[in-house]
Formats: structure tokens, sequence, C-alpha cells
């Protein structure tokens, strides 16, 4: 089950032609691959591309009419495998990832995919994490497409563009026997606009058809000697096929202009961008119109030499618009240029940035002093040299820097991860700290305040086995983290596999919150919903044992900090030999929110007793030294200012936004924090014997409390 | 090769009308972004929007971008614009904070310019954990946004939507909803607003609830020209030095309002009401009597002329250290009628519903010592064999259920117990340390003034219970000793308050010990 439902979004993949479709790019993307007629679908769910996958999840209906395919694939590597079933049979596939770190881990498939290449449509959706809100290193997958020689699509950022490079790249893939990686960048993952649909088209060729009436062809398996005529194939028939198809069919776009000698070469994702830096400049319009001539490459590998040296030739300066490095694009453009003998003079790194993210700002400066240099005639004095005073030079505007607080990501509300992280901030109290290697997941945000634990993060699945070297006899055993979602990825055989068979003396945590939680919370092996579709409930601590581990303690209820901390401490003191395993479940309590409150809200509707649980600090008991917090950063644990004359700091409170996970109190109890936290147990709808207890006991404790109150000063 | 579409062959100088909202993860950012592209596509606009949740939809700040213009009536069929997919700075329109710091960040992102910007923010405040976590008071200044959007913004439109939308029983975005239809620049009717949300179909009812309110709210501060106020943020709600009817206190009131000068009184009136609240009438006159004897000595070094802050600081820590968390306090305060309305009144509960709590103590050997009768609980700590013995039976998590009898009961004698503290081994070191600390600001102030007022606020570091009381008491004594190196200086003072700010910024003293070992290298 993922985070959200799609049901609206899934009854928009069955518009028919003529008829309008809105919504985010990803979900057009989908909307086109059903109406290419694809024949399965497979991926790897995470920011930006996780909503295809949750679509298509919801949407099983539409897609067995239709005969399509579609299966959650356990990683990338396996979402690349899963493009064979194009090798041999006319059948088009799509899988899809975020990149570039899929790629990465799909590099090994997508080279031997490559290499033997494709006789179906085989298309690879990138959602290319890059610039603001990413969360991964920042390079390019450009360089992938260029290794193995797969065509790379760049569309510009709009839903008709996108759809249209949708329906040629899997034509081009056909025609050049060569899988097409189709890169969007994330805000054209989420941009919201529209295009007209086309009716979906069941697969010509289905995979039925195939398994009953298989083929194989050695000339398309990479061994010695077909490996070698593939590398020749590639240059000398598939490459030249793609160019010709590119030309022909006119994928990449020319945009005249009256500033002949000089134009934009720009990546089709860049365009937007391209354009609105020209209007600020008086040179563009908002419908797209410009004096400055643009050469959109929407294919931006292979480069068209023609099509470069065409543009070029009659100009003195270009601008090359190309994000991030290296810069390969502007490289191949230089070397057609100079085997042409053109002299136009290249603009690209230098009037642009090298690393980081084309902003609206940098993409403005980029342009200015591309123009100023090449074409100064064509701005105004006042474009120029701007001389407007800035906002942000005011001292007012500066005091802010000291004011407005970062706020990176962070656990949730309630969430399960916290208290394990409680729990090892206390075990470190106790035997000082410890070196953590991290994995990817939300867990990853333990190596934020108020936690601050983890030292590094060296892919999906691969936190313990970032550990490996850390095998010496020491009193200081390295404790690794894991998540169940990169668990399952690879790290059962990369991390837990290999620490086994290493005799790996160090301590493996693995978080298990039934979801791949951190990329929309959808179902992995271990998750214990009941799905039709999909085997789960696959227990990780019967597949850690599977391979070998003997150590291993399953905890039911992370919450339970004081047992946490004494099975940590427990594993560190343990000298076995072979790693320590512990796996830690609860779940996701954003899921689980989504599952349990519409039910509870229901039960209490229909006049059920229910209770709801929550916590709470006492004002007058709580001293504003903060210690809880640094012990959990809940966002609904947070302080307030005390109207108290007597208190200069802020006291701790939680709103009632509180899910009474139970964190707080165990924290409190297993830290020996202080008494200030309580638990209220709200009860809804109270039976006649509850109400009959509240009374008796309201009865002898009222009397009590009045009797107390007496006797003592009453302020007002 | 092909030309852009256009409406005509000159450039359009239309611009479009581009709208930025800053949110944090899980606050409803989407939900607003899309109401409003889903209101100008109504209108016959043409709109995009963008985002980049990736992780930050884990509590994390996020922003929104949308785009919007209306498309020409003669316009070709399937002409739209080319909108931007990121913030373009100084050409935003509408920036909406959805909490303050977040209107904060997009005024340094330079999204917010006074040539255009109507900045719409909700003001209340959700703090980040960097606020959080600070031993001392890591709040960032609220005053400083108001500043900063009092220039940097075209119009500002600021009220603390959160409460609206708990009045409203919906979400913020809702209420910031009826604020951009207010504030009028969107030129769309509030019928085409309201519909949209009627349209969304989920929440409907509160929605419009919530939106009416920012609306109304919006509409009615734009009538009057005043720049919306900061909201109060760290006010102090001081009890009055007045009788209250109970003839001892009475007369402790009537002796302080004789004894001390007008400016002290709301503090005195702070500490007497505690002292007495936290044991009796005679506790509190003996609070009056200790500080008496340290305001004859700010009279003496010409305290008047201070405005008596010697006094007034030594009424506010004086009464601090004297009202110390003891377990007798806490059983006292659980088991007060007033916190049982006042947690009834905290968690929401509708009268029907029922309320028990469950409190997480853990008591350990050092605080039953620490209450028991002085010799008893001297006689154990002297004994370490015994001690670690009973600390076994103690030191455990005891969940108290304190709604019922039986644990009411247990809590209720222990707060009836605080007439015997007198005589336990806690009030004795109380009394030590506080003794100690005392003669050290009657030594400094004959010399040293404001020396002496910042000894009595160095009282401030010791709080919390257990090892964050230990922690606390450590940089305590360590300020303490460092202000003994700077006696005689004349920026004492200012060091003093200095190492005291530094204790604050974080748990393990590290700030801290970096001051002494700056003060080590001067004096």
């Amino acid at each position: 089950m993922a985070e959200r439902s799609f049901a609206k979004e899934v009854r928009d993949l069955e518009l028919g032609a003529g008829e309008e479709f809105r919504g985010e790019g990803i979900l057009a993307i989908t909307k086109a691959l059903l109406q290419s007629g694809v024949g399965y679908v497979g991926g790897y769910q995470g920011a930006p591309i996780s909503h295809l996958m949750d679509v298509l999840n919801d949407a099983q209906d539409t897609l067995d009419k239709l005969g399509v395919q579609f299966s959650n694939s356990a990683s990338e590597a396996a979402a690349a495998a899963s493009l064979a079933a194009s090798v041999m049979y006319p059948i088009r596939g799509a899988v899809t990832f975020k990149a570039p770190v899929g790629v990465n881990v799909a590099s090994d498939a997508l080279a031997n995919l490559t290499s033997g290449g494709v006789t179906g449509g085989a298309l690879i959706i990138i959602g290319e994490d890059y610039g603001e809100g990413s969360s991964i290193m920042q390079e390019r997958s450009h360089s992938f497409a260029m290794k193995s020689q797969m065509w790379l699509l760049d569309p510009r950022p709009n839903l008709e563009s996108i759809v249209r490079a949708v329906e040629e790249g899997f034509e081009l893939s056909e025609v050049s026997n060569t899988p097409v990686m189709l890169e969007v960048r994330i805000r054209a993952c989420h941009v919201h606009g529209s295009f007209i649909a086309k009716d979906n088209k069941p697969p010509p060729f289905t995979l039925r058809q195939a398994l009953e009436s298989p083929k194989r062809d050695t000339g398309r398996i990479v061994l010695p000697p077909a490996s070698y005529l593939h590398e020749k194939e590639k240059i000398e028939q598939r490459w030249p096929a793609a160019v010709n198809f590119i030309k022909t069919r006119k994928l990449n776009e020319f945009f005249d202009g009256d500033l002949t000698d000089v134009g934009i070469v720009t990546q089709g994702g860049m365009y937007n961008g391209v354009i609105r830096a020209l209007e600020r400049l008086g040179l563009a319009d908002v419908w797209g119109q410009s004096r400055v001539p643009i050469y959109v490459m929407n294919v931006t590998y292979p480069v068209i030499d023609d099509e470069v040296a065409e543009f070029c030739a009659s100009k003195k300066a270009v601008l090359i618009v190309e994000e991030g490095q290296p810069e390969h694009i502007e490289q191949a453009i230089a070397t057609i240029l100079r085997r042409r003998d053109i002299n136009t003079k290249i603009y690209g790194k230098g009037a642009l940035p090298m690393a980081g993210e084309y902003t609206a700002d940098v993409m403005l400066k980029g342009v200015r002093s591309f123009l100023a240099s090449a074409a100064p005639d064509a701005l105004t004095d006042q474009v120029r040299a701007p001389n407007a005073p800035n906002i942000n030079d005011d001292s007012r505007v500066q005091a802010l820097a000291s004011a407005v607080p970062p706020r990176p990501p962070g656990f949730c509300t309630g969430c399960p991860e916290r208290p394990i992280f409680a729990a090892m901030k206390l075990v470190e109290k106790e035997t000082g700290s410890h070196h953590v290697a991290s994995d990817i997941g939300c867990h990853l945000f333990s190596c934020l305040p108020p936690f601050n634990l983890g030292a590094t993060t060296m892919g999906y699945g691969l936190g313990p086995a970032s550990a490996a070297a850390f095998n010496v006899k020491t009193d200081k055993k390295s404790i690794s983290m894991i998540g169940d979602g990169g668990f399952w990825h690879n790290g059962l055989t990369s991390s837990v596999g290999n620490a086994v068979y290493n005799k790996h003396d160090g301590v493996i945590i693995v978080i298990d919150n039934f979801y791949s939680s951190a990329t929309g919370g959808q179902d992995i092996l271990s998750s214990r919903a009941d799905t039709e579709s999909r085997s789960t409930q696959h227990p990780i601590k019967k597949a850690v044992e599977g391979v070998g581990a003997t150590w291993v303690r399953q905890i039911d209820n992370t919450y339970n900090v004081g047992k946490m901390r004494d099975t940590l401490k427990e594993a560190l003191a343990n000298n076995e030999p072979g790693p320590k395993v512990i796996v830690a479940s609860s779940e996701c309590m954003l899921n689980k929110q989504r599952r349990v409150k519409p039910l509870f809200n229901k039960a209490v509707k229909d006049g059920e007793r229910k209770v709801r649980e929550r916590f709470g600090v006492d004002e007058d008991v709580c001293t504003g030294d903060h210690a809880c917090i640094r012990l959990s950063g809940c966002p609904s644990l947070s302080v307030k200012h005390s109207a108290d004359p007597l208190k200069d700091d802020p006291v701790a409170a939680i709103d009632n936004s509180c899910v009474g996970c139970g964190n707080c109190g165990e924290v409190s109890e297993a830290a020996v924090l202080c008494p200030s936290f309580y638990r209220a147990d709200i009860i809804y709808n109270p039976t006649g014997f509850d109400r009959f207890m509240a009374r008796m006991r309201g009865a002898v404790i009222g009397f009590l409390q009045r009797r107390r109150a007496r006797r003592r000063v009453a302020f007002a | 090769m092909t030309a852009a579409p256009s409406t005509q062959s000159r450039l359009d100088t239309t611009r479009p009308l581009a709208i930025a909202v800053m949110a944090m993860g899980g606050q409803g950012g989407g939900v607003l972004v899309d109401w409003i592209v889903a209101l100008c596509e109504s209108q016959g606009w043409s709109a995009q929007s963008t985002s980049v949740p990736g992780v930050a939809q884990r509590t994390g700040a996020t922003v929104y971008f949308i785009e919007a213009m209306p498309i020409p009536q003669d316009a070709p069929r399937g002409l739209k614009p080319v909108l931007s997919l990121m913030v373009v700075p100084g050409e935003v329109d509408i920036v909406i904070g959805a909490e303050l710091m977040e209107a904060g960040r997009a005024i340094q992102r330079g999204f917010v310019t006074p040539d255009r910007t109507t900045l719409i923010a909700s003001a209340h405040r959700h703090y980040a954990v960097a606020e959080k976590q600070v031993p001392g008071d890591g709040i960032g200044s609220s005053e400083a946004v108001y500043a900063a959007a009092s220039v940097a913004a075209k119009r500002f439109i600021a009220f603390d939507m959160a409460v609206l939308a708990e009045q409203a029983g919906s979400a913020v975005s809702a209420v910031l909803f009826g604020a951009v239809a207010a504030a009028n620049v969107l030129p769309f009717a509030r019928t085409a607003f309201e519909e949209t949300v009627r349209a969304s179909g989920v929440g409907v009812a509160g929605s419009l609830r919530a939106f009416a309110l920012g609306y109304e709210r919006t509409q009615s501060n734009a009538t009057s020209d005043a720049p919306p106020l900061v909201p109060a943020a760290n006010a102090k709600t001081y009890p009055a030095l007045t009788p209250v009817g109970h003839a001892g206190y009475d007369a402790l009131v009537a002796r302080a309002l004789k004894a001390f000068p007008p400016e002290t009184y709301d503090m005195v009136g702070a500490g007497l009401q505690r002292t007495v609240d936290f044991q009796d009438v005679a506790y509190g006159g003996e609070y009056l009597d200790l500080l008496r004897g340290l305001l004859a000595l700010d009279q003496e070094t010409n305290g008047a002329a201070r405005g008596f802050a010697l006094t007034r600081t030594a009424a506010k820590y004086l009464a601090v250290a004297m009202a110390y968390d003891d377990v007798y306090r806490v059983a006292d305060l659980k088991t007060r009628g007033t916190r049982f309305e006042r947690v009834r009144n905290e968690v929401a509960a509708a009268p029907d519903q029922l309320v028990y709590m469950t409190e997480y103590m853990h008591p350990r050997m050092d605080e039953v010592c620490g209450s028991l009768p002085r010799w008893l609980g001297r006689f154990i700590e002297n004994r370490p064999g015994l001690f670690k013995a009973l600390d076994k039976i103690v030191n455990k998590g005891r969940r108290v259920q304190t709604g019922t009898i039986r644990w009411f009961l247990v809590l209720y004698m222990l707060g009836g117990m605080r007439r015997f503290r007198r005589g336990t081994l806690r009030h004795f070191n109380e009394v030590q340390h506080r003794d100690a600390w005392l003669d050290r600001v009657r030594a400094a102030a004959p010399k040293d003034y404001g020396l002496a007022v910042e000894l009595l606020a160095t009282r401030r570091l010791v709080k919390g219970y257990s090892d964050t009381h230990a922690r606390g008491q450590s940089k305590f004594d360590k300020v303490m000793a460092g202000a003994a190196k700077l006696e005689g200086r004349p920026d004492a003072a200012d060091w003093v308050r200095r190492l005291r700010e530094a204790a604050l910024k974080d748990e393990d003293g590290i700030a801290l010990s970096g001051a002494l070992k700056t003060v080590d290298s001067f004096v």
C-alpha cells in the first residue's frame, strides 16, 4: 500500500483520444506508455518517479484489460534486466527509476542489454534527481548513456513534449535496436500541465505469444565473438540509424530569431529556463518567441553533427546551456566544429557555472554575460548593467541569517525509528561513541541533529557492507544500519551475507518498518500487508538466519527504548564471531496513521468505545532543559515560551498532532530524564462501567483534592 | 525551421503571475497549490505548478511554484505559454509562507521584493530542531521576520492562521487560500475560490470555514494601514502583590509592600507566591527575610539608581532556588485538581470523554535519600554497598496512573509529606548551596554591583532532574569558579554573562569550556 491512493490518477490513465489530460509530468509519462502499446513495465520506486509505480500498482484492472504486465522490481538492476524481454521479441518495455543512483545500480544489466541490442522498443525512464530538493550525490546520468551508447532524450519540460518523447523514444529504440533513456528532472516530473490524450493501445505482440514460441540468437548474447561484433554494430549500424531517425523525424527543434549572429544550444529540459532568461533581458516573450535563435536538443545523446554544424555555421557565437558536469555536449560540439573547421565561438561553461543547478538567476547571469560579449547591441544599457538596489542588501533582511533556522527533513511524528536512535544515544552515553555506518532511507536522518549519529553512507543496502573493513578485534565494535528497503534491494547478500561469510565482528541493525518508506510507502517482501498481486510477509529474521547469521535478535516494538538499549548493549558485548544482527520492527507511523485513523474515526462515529493515547508535558514540572528533545526531535514535541516570570527558558510542549507512540515516556524513563511527561488516555464513547468507575474515582480523588486545596493559600 | 507560436509578430510583454508557496512537509502545501492551479484553470487561465518534494515531505522546508496567466481570446487553439519551473527572484507576485520562518526564508532567498510581492504568512511558529534542542532559549526572532518583511514586501499580511485553522477544524492551507482570495492579487471573485474548494471534494465544510476566517481576517486587517503586529512571544504573567483573603499570606504581602521598592513588586509577588505554594506561609516569610537582607545591600550600593536590579534578580532566582524540584513537589503538582482540569484542556477532551493520565517516573536512590530525614539519608549515602542494594530495588521506571485511586493515594501522600521537607537531606543540601551562592553575591556587591547581579542570574543554569540536574549544577559551579577568577576586572559582569550564555548553548558544555579557556588566557 503506497502512501496515498491514486484512484483519480488511475481514471486519468483511461482517457481516450481527444480528451484533455491534466496532471503531473510523471503521470503523463505513465499515460504515454499505455498509448504507445507498451507490453510490460517495471521499476524501482524513488523520488521523483515513485508516482509512476504507485499509479500502475493501483491500476491493475486497466493493465489487465490492456494486457500490460507490471512488476515492482527488487532493484534497478532487476528492472533493467527485465528489459531482456525486448531483446528477441517485438515487445515494447519500459522501466523507471531514480537517477543517477538507479542507473548506477542498473548499469550492469543496461550495458549487457545495450551490447546485444533490442528488437522491441526499450525505454528507461529516469528521474534525474539533481539540484534543489535532491537527496543524492550530484552527478549526471549522461555519462552512462555515452559509455554504453544508449540514446538519451531530454525533452522540453512540458507535458506534450514529454509525451511525444515517450512515443518517439520507442520508435527510435526500435529503428536503431538500442535502448533509449528518457531523462526527466525533478521539477518536470512534478510539473502540472496538460496534453491531449490518445487511446490506449494493447501491445500488438504479447508476452504470452513470446513464451509460446520462444526465440534465441547467439549473436545477441554477450559472449565472444558476438560481443566484439556488438561494438562494431553500435558504431556502424545502430548509430547511423538513430541519427537518421532523429533528423528525419525532427526530434530536435530549431527556433528562429532575428539576431542571426548568435544562437543558443540547449538541452530540452533547460528550454523554459532559457526562454525566461531571454524574456528578462527583453529578447523573448512568454509564448516562446525569441529574438535569439535556439537549437533545442530533445535528444542530448547522440549529438547530431549535421544539425549542430548547420545551426552554428552562420553564427559568430553560440551559448551551450548544459546543466551539470562534465560538459559532455559542449565537448562534443567543440569537436564537431573543429573537425569541420567552423570557427563559431563557443560559450558554455564559463559563462555558466560548471557545477550546480541552473536556477533562474544563474541562467539570467549566464545568458546576459554571453550576449554582453557576443552581441552587446542586443542588450539595452539597463539590462547590461542593472543598477537596481537589491533588497537583500538591506540590514533588516540580512539580520534574518541569525533568526531563520535551517529546516532539513527529519523523522515524522511518532516514527518508529526515532526510539532506535534514542537508544543508541543512551548507549553512547555509557560506552562512548561508536563508528556508525549509515544506509539510505529515512533512517539516514539520524545523521542530523538531534541524534548526530552516522559517519558514512555508501549506497542503498550497503550500510553494513560499508563497515566491512572494520573487522578487527576491539572493544568498540562498529554499528551499521540498514533499512528493510535496502535489505531486500541487495543488502541481504552485499551486507548481511558478506558479514556472515567474513565473520564480521560488528553489530547490524536492520530497521524494519513494514514498507519502503522513504520512497512513498511501497510494499516489499517483508511487508505485513496482505496483497493479492504480490507475495509479502516474509520475515527478515528468517532471511538473515537463512544466510547463516547465528546471533539474531528480533525486537517487535522499537518504542521499548529500554529493551532496544539493552539489546544493543548485549550485541556490543558479545564476542562470538560473525555479525550481531538486531531486527528492529515497528510499522512506519505515517502509513500506520493513514491505515488506522479512518478506522478509528469510523468506530468512534459508530459509537464504539475507543481509547486514543497522546502525550503531554506538565509545564510547571518542566524546567526547560530540553534534554528530552535532544533524544527525540519529534515534530509534535516542541517548546513554548512560559508565562511564568520565574522561568527564563521555553518549556517543552506537545501538540495535538501527537499520535501517542510512547517514545517520550520511554525515553524519559530510560534516560531518567524528568517526571514532566504524562500519557493521556482519552476514552471515546465510554461504557456505562467506564462512567461508573470514573464517578467513583472522581468522588474519592475530588474529595482529597478539595481537602488539600482548602488548606493551601489559594491564589487567584 | 519552425517558428515559435505567437499571438503577434512583435514580442509580447505580458508576464505571468507568479506564486511561491513556502511550506514544511506535511503542511498541506500541495493541496493549496492544487487549489490555486484548479482555480486559475477554471477561470480560463493557463497554469503550471512545480515542486521539489523529495525527502522534504518528511517535515523539511520545501518550495512550490506556480505561474499562471490568461490565454488571450483570439489565441490559436492549443497555444500555451512557456512558464518557469523555478522561482524567479524579483518576479514573484505572491509569496505564501505557511509558517513564519518559512516566510523569512522566502525573503532571504530574494523571492520577496518591494515593487511586486504580496507576502502572506501564517504568524504561527513551528520550531525547528535547531531551535528546540538548545538547553537555553534557542528560538529564532519573529521580530526579525516582521522587520525584514516590512522592507522587502510590497504588502505584508500576517496573522496566526494555525489558530484559525484549528477553530475551523481544518488546515492552515485553507486559511491561506482565504487570505490569497482577500489579498486581491489573483483577479477572481471569492465565489470562484470557494467553488474550487467545493470541487476538490475533500473536507469541504471545514475548508470553507477556514477559508472564510482567512478571508475575513485579511480584509479586516486591510482596512487599517498599520503593519501587522508581531505576536508577543515571551510575555510573562506576574501575579499581583495583593492580599488574597488568607490572613498569613496577606500579612506577608503587607510586609513586602512596605519593605520593597515598587520597581520590584512584580518579581517579589511572583517569588512570594512560588515559595508559599511550594511549602507554606512561614517559608514565604523566610524568603522575604533573605530578600530583605539583599535589598539592604542593594540600597547601600546605590541600587536605586539601577532600578534595584540586584533585588529584582534576587527575587527571581532566590525563589527558584528555594522552590527546588523534589519528589514531594512533583507529587504535589501532579495530584492537584487544577492540573487534572488543565490536562483535559490540553488534550482537547470533549465533555463526554474520560481522560486518564499515566506519569513516567524514574526515581533513583539519590532522590529517595534526599527525601529522607537528613540523618537517615546521610547514613545510607555513607554506605555505598547499602546504597547500591537499595538502588537496585528503587531505580526503575514506574508508570503511575494518577487517575486511579490506588496510585493517586500514593502520590497524594507523598505530596502531603512536604510538611517534613525542612528536615530532609535534600533541603539541607539546597540550603547550603543557596547560602554559599548568596555569600558570593554579598561579597561581590559592594565592589562590583553588576557582577553581583550576574552571579545571581547564574542560578538559571541549575535546572532539570537527575543527570540533567547534575550537569546543570556542574555548569553552575564552573561559571562561579570562572567568576572568581574575573573578580576585580571592570568587565567581570560582562564575562560572567557571556559564560552563562555559553553554558546554555549546548548540552555537553563545549561552548562553556571554550569560553572558560578564553577567560584563562587573559586572567
